[in-house]
């Protein structure tokens, strides 16, 4: 039984640091790629495509001002740029927020009963006449250079869809810091993804497709409450190409609370599980690339693999401390006890130790890199503290729920 | 198309990695025994001493013999084997030869206790102890507190501990001399079986030699702290 233990223990291990190496030998040869991109975000445009925005709204009164606002500031022709708005049967104030941009020229309104987000982009889709469309959630703000970061990528004939660095708005709470040094990985993955064709995401913020995906592919569907999810993995099934532009960033309001993060993020890992089990044909099939022999395999594997070392390492020193108050029980309280010995002999020094001192030496160059690559400098910051010693214990909660969700076939809600 | 040279890449470098934790892992666990092994050393080298002490008794006097006449390191050696019996980073053989040198040891100490008890009416008080790692035993791990309690408050008092199970012929031997039923944790304390767990509290009170020892150790105490009158 240990055995099986220890075995399934370095396989998780080893599945982590492989993915870790593989991201950093990308990252080694994305190098002459991100300068190519440079120059060639650099050059001033010279044919404007005509750009719809969807901002589909439910109860989102407090942020929605704000985020339309952002895009009316785009730095981006006004004629070649059009905004929807849809009121997906909001309760709040959202409808009278609306309402305030009524007669604005680039903006149009509808609204509609409450159906849930992808109706909502479903019925501002059918509207759409521009050459690229994109979605903006009422929770996020783009930044005025964001969409002149976008646009040249579509150069690309073969490109279909575009997604920005999304980071997080004015970090107040504890969670919100730790989110944003996890919001710097994922700008740092998503670049590393798209290098090898395996973003397997489109974010509701700010992702830029080609209209024509949708009427090739179909508007989006549920996709078990992340239809952005899905929508990428639809195509990739089909083979349209999405790229990640790191320089267009993207600010989102992060749940402040635990509980907040707790329902968003088992909605993220639920979405993921069972849409990735509906794309089940893409796992180890040659012909969908990387993100079908490696990424897909990998990140979900990975919902196993975290749960298999938390709960390892959580079962080890939950041990120690039974150890430790069965020895109080047995003789009483000794502050010989609690301090540690300075013999050398009493450090752990098996594999396991070691494997752990590497794989976060790879996961602190990992870091540090995502930091420079979202902020362009890094400074250690509390989040970064914060994050590493408290992401580690959160994740496990969604990923259990999620997990649990998934095998007991349990529907999960959007709030 | 894949380039799956990245992925072969990956994969030497990740083994690497693994090779190298492996490699420095066992590098460490095998410099730990050897640390084991030079206590042993010493041990060996302290009882072989002793035992020459012991031997010249017949010329000189009980006076003669100091307070270091027994090894001190026995303790520590139990204590350590006993961590290494835990760690996965230690080879196995090395650990079960270093622990028959050990119990082989530990009934050297006994004996040539036993023999200055005989011959100079010392009466240490001593604990043969019986475990068993084998069988699942609850009351053995709560024992061993016990007894490091009782050795850390007494430092007159010796633990000798034995693995029930292991196949030491002298460990067998001792058992069936003392007839020590695999009723486990069982101890011998000066002659006298009890099985079972006992707590630091019971022993001090039923067990004669360690009513002896606390009380030495409370004249002891008493001593020290009391002020010396001026006449």
């Amino acid at each position: 039984m240990v055995e099986i233990q220890t075995l399934f223990l370095y396989g998780s291990i080893f599945v982590s640091l492989y993915f870790e190496v593989f991201l950093l030998i990308t990252y080694l040869e994305v190098q002459a790629e991100l300068i190519l991109e440079g120059e060639h975000l650099a050059k001033p445009i010279t044919r404007f495509p005509t750009v719809t925005i969807v901002v589909p709204c439910f109860n989102e009164a407090y942020t929605v001002n704000k985020t339309v606002r952002s895009l009316l500031n785009l730095d981006y022709p006004k004629d070649k740029l059009s905004v929807i708005l849809v009121n997906d049967g909001s309760t709040d104030g959202t409808g009278r927020e609306l309402a305030k941009f009524k007669k604005h020229p680039q903006i149009s309104i509808l609204s509609k009963e409450n159906g849930g987000k992808y109706t909502a982009l479903n019925l501002a889709l059918a509207k759409v006449q521009s050459d690229l469309v994109g979605g903006l959630d009422a929770d996020s703000f783009v930044d005025p250079l964001a969409l002149r970061k976008i646009v040249p990528f579509f150069d690309d004939a073969n490109i279909q869809a575009v997604i920005p660095s999304i980071k997080v708005f004015e970090p107040k709470s504890v969670l919100q810091h730790v989110q944003k040094i996890e919001y710097s990985w994922g700008i740092f993955l998503r670049r590393m993804l798209s290098s090898i064709g395996a973003l397997y995401v489109t974010p509701g913020p700010f992702s830029i497709f080609r209209t024509r995906v949708f009427t090739e592919l179909g508007g989006y569907v549920r996709g078990h409450h992340t239809e952005d999810l899905e929508m990428a993995l639809r195509m990739q099934k089909h083979h349209y190409k999405i790229v990640n532009s790191y320089g267009a960033h993207v600010y989102t309001v992060t749940p402040a609370n635990l509980p907040a993060l707790y329902k968003q993020r088992v909605r993220w890992t639920y979405g993921f599980l069972n849409n990735v089990l509906d794309y089940r044909g893409m796992f180890f099939n040659k012909k969908y690339g990387h993100i079908g022999m490696f990424v897909l395999p990998v990140a979900t594997s990975s919902i196993f693999s975290t749960l298999f070392i938390v709960g390892s390492t959580l079962w080890n020193n939950l041990s120690g401390v039974l150890d430790l108050l069965a020895r109080f029980r047995t003789v009483g309280f000794s502050w010989k006890l609690l301090l540690p010995s300075f013999d050398w002999f009493f450090i752990s020094t098996g594999v396991t130790p070691f494997l752990t001192i590497g794989a976060l030496t790879l996961t602190l160059v990992i870091l540090y890199l995502s930091i420079k690559m979202a902020d362009g400098k890094v400074n250690l910051t509390r989040g970064i503290f914060y994050y590493l010693v408290l992401y580690i214990f959160i994740v496990p909660l969604w990923l259990t729920k999620a997990l649990f969700n998934t095998v007991f076939r349990r529907q999960i809600s959007w709030r | 198309m894949i380039d799956f040279k990245k992925y072969i890449v990956a994969f030497i470098i990740t083994a690497f990695i693994f090779g190298t934790a492996i490699f420095v892992s066992n590098l460490i666990g095998q410099k730990k025994l050897e640390d084991v092994r030079a206590i042993e050393n010493r041990v060996a080298l302290d009882i072989l001493s002793s035992e020459t002490q012991f031997a010249l008794l017949e010329e000189t006097s009980c006076k003669d013999i100091g307070p270091g006449f027994l090894s001190k390191e026995l303790g520590s050696l139990g204590e350590k084997l006993a961590y290494a019996e835990n760690q996965t980073e230690f080879n196995a053989g090395d650990l079960e030869y270093l622990k028959r040198s050990y119990f082989l040891l530990e009934i050297k100490d006994y004996l040539l206790m036993k023999r200055l008890t005989e011959k100079c009416g010392i009466r240490p008080t001593f604990i043969l102890y019986f475990y068993s790692t084998q069988e699942k035993c609850e009351d053995c791990e709560r024992m061993g507190y016990v007894l490091t309690a009782l050795r850390d408050k007494y430092q007159d008092l010796r633990v000798y501990s034995f693995d029930y199970h292991f196949d030491v012929g002298a460990v067998g031997t001792l058992i069936s001399i003392y007839k020590v039923k695999s009723d486990l944790p069982a101890m011998i304390i000066n002659g006298l079986t009890y099985y079972g767990f006992r707590s630091v509290e019971d022993l001090e009170k039923t067990v004669p030699a360690l009513k002896e020892l606390a009380a030495k150790v409370k004249a002891a105490e008493k001593a020290t702290t009391s002020t010396p009158k001026i006449n």
